[in-house]
């Protein structure tokens, strides 16, 4: 459903909305908080990425199939339970597949219930937006998310260890750069990257438009 | 008919002194202790204070570049960016990291605020703290002043190649001077309570960055500049002053601990901090009761970081620390305004 007044988007315009356009870590800065915190090395980062695609892509599916059901007083209530679900599953999952993986990430897979990217789509987009819409639009912002989560992990793990996904890139000579791995190296690669998308967007000559939402969790 | 007076606002009477007047006047006063640096610690010193300076100086002109902006390298501030930085790191430090001390130096202190004046840290210590906290074994490794063959040859990790790690240069140390131990006098006196003796200072042999150790120096640097009213003089006399100080009071309660106020002054960065990086102009305050407040926070935190804390040194963190504090001790020490009686609200 679009506004009144606005194009009806196409379904690879609205899948590309969060890639690029709407990119969830580059443009809405949401969801700082298991970009920096999960972001020392590349593997950490990706399965990140894929493990919030996948509640978002499940719960705005079931958002929006019942979002004629829901009464508007108790929507946030039952966005939360929903995404919940979701959350329980992807972290059975992931115990499943890789305890190694697992401990790593640690409370951050349990945290993704409170991820803002899940709820802002989910209040946004996909209450208000037929299940196939929706759904594209998930999984342009799952990509989104992960391309973000994917350029941090991989320049920390590149120059906080020399290795990407585990492979050493430099030999056994490399000099680690300690603060690359600590928590003051995610704020500094992540202004870089910020800095340099809003760069690359204002050279597309589209004017900043300011992003939807708060810097938050 | 054209007003005979021409009507404007004040200032109407200005000094004509520039940005870049002031700027070109510290570099001046910093060339002598760049080449008494050169000379103690050769061919090593000279490419590193070069690299640091090219890299800060192309730094500046990218962003400049990448702003859209008029290039601001005339100002000469990028200029003392590098040279000061330069001085504070140690001689052997692989260019590359050095490379990368500058870059960091200018594109997070300064460029990232918007510029000069607009930084709120000064712009030469977040390059060191940045490498401090990347390569710590790098930024500790010292090497002995007046090596014999200093001329002839650079130090081994000089040319390490980019993102690697140096080579272990103990054994070239312990030859080039023997007996050298590789720890500065800070570290001596805080591992094994050994006060270096005041002359090692003044001769320039204690083992130290690659500016520290030049106290006369730096003090006529300082004094030049005090001179022709293009520093603060209460900054530098603050700093040292609550420094000497606390280390009185120390040395009065257990004399065997700790050391004298004159190894406190002449040991480590704490002459050059208080000289020429807490007197950067845009990172201090502006008000006269604040900036005597500044100074004396960041002597008294100098010292409690060296009696105290983990690292030996603590000039960097103290200046970074008081540059945080500049907006508030300003907002708290306005000065009184002409004409106003004391106790009314404005």
């Amino acid at each position: 459903m679009a506004l009144p007044g606005q194009q009806e988007l196409t379904h690879l315009e609205e899948f590309m909305e969060g890639v690029w356009k709407q990119n969830p870590v580059f443009v809405m800065v949401l969801g700082m908080c298991p970009t920096l915190a999960v972001s020392v090395s590349a593997v950490n980062a990706l399965a990140m990425g894929l493990a919030t695609t996948f509640v978002l892509l499940g719960s705005t599916l079931l958002v929006s199939l019942m979002r004629k059901a829901v009464p508007k007083e108790v929507r946030i209530a039952t966005y939360i339970v929903i995404i919940a679900t979701f959350v329980t599953v992807v972290d059975y999952l992931i115990a499943a597949i890789s305890l190694e993986l697992y401990e790593a990430l640690g409370a951050f897979i349990q945290l993704i219930v409170v991820n803002c990217i899940i709820l802002g789509r989910a209040e946004a987009h996909a209450s208000k937006n037929p299940p196939l819409r929706a759904a594209t639009n998930a999984l342009g912002m799952g990509l989104g998310f992960c391309i973000g989560l994917f350029a941090l992990g991989a320049v920390r793990e590149i120059l906080g260890a020399g290795k990407l996904f585990g492979v050493a890139l430099f030999g056994p000579d490399f000099q680690p750069w300690v603060v690359m791995v600590l928590p003051p190296g995610g704020f500094f690669v992540l202004g870089g990257w910020l800095l340099l998308f809003n760069w690359l967007r204002r050279r597309q000559g589209g004017a900043l438009k300011p992003a939807e939402g708060h810097v938050h969790g | 008919m054209k007003a005979p007076i021409e009507l404007r606002s004040s200032p109407h009477v200005k000094r004509g002194v520039s940005v870049e007047r002031i700027m070109r006047n510290v570099v001046l006063a910093l060339l002598p202790i760049c080449a008494f640096a050169v000379w103690q610690y050769g061919l090593s010193a000279l490419a590193l204070i070069v690299t640091v300076t090219a890299t800060c100086l192309a730094t500046e002109r990218f962003f400049n570049w990448m702003a859209g902006r008029p290039g601001t390298l005339s100002d000469w501030s990028a200029a003392i960016t590098g040279l000061l930085l330069a001085l504070t790191l140690p001689p052997a430090f692989p260019l590359w990291m050095g490379a990368v001390a500058g870059f960091a130096a200018i594109a997070l202190g300064k460029a990232l605020f918007g510029g000069l004046g607009q930084n709120v840290f000064n712009p030469a210590l977040v390059g060191r703290a940045f490498v401090q906290a990347a390569f710590p074994v790098s930024i500790s490794t010292w090497v002995p002043a007046f090596a014999p063959g200093r001329f002839a040859e650079f130090i081994p990790t000089t040319f390490t190649l980019p993102l690697m790690a140096p080579p272990d240069i103990s054994a070239w140390a312990k030859g080039a001077l023997d007996g050298f131990t590789g720890a500065t006098p800070l570290a001596l006196w805080k591992f094994e309570n050994q006060v270096t003796p005041p002359d090692a200072f003044l001769s320039g042999a204690a083992t130290a960055s690659a500016g520290e150790t030049t106290a006369v120096l730096i003090l006529l640097g300082g004094l030049y500049l005090v001179a022709r009213r293009f520093m603060d003089w209460r900054i530098p006399v603050a700093v040292l002053g609550s420094a000497a100080l606390a280390a009185w009071a120390f040395q009065l309660w257990d004399p065997a601990r700790y050391p004298d106020p004159g190894f406190v002054l002449l040991s480590g960065g704490l002459m050059l901090g208080a000289a020429f990086m807490a007197t950067d102009m845009a990172t201090s305050p502006v008000t006269p009761l604040g900036v005597w407040i500044y100074g004396a926070l960041i002597g008294v935190v100098t010292v409690m970081i060296r009696y105290f804390g983990g690292l030996t040194e603590g000039v960097m963190y103290a200046i970074l620390l008081g540059n945080a504090l500049v907006p508030l001790i300003d907002q708290y020490t306005p000065p009184r305004v002409f004409g106003d009686v004391k106790g009314t609200k404005p």
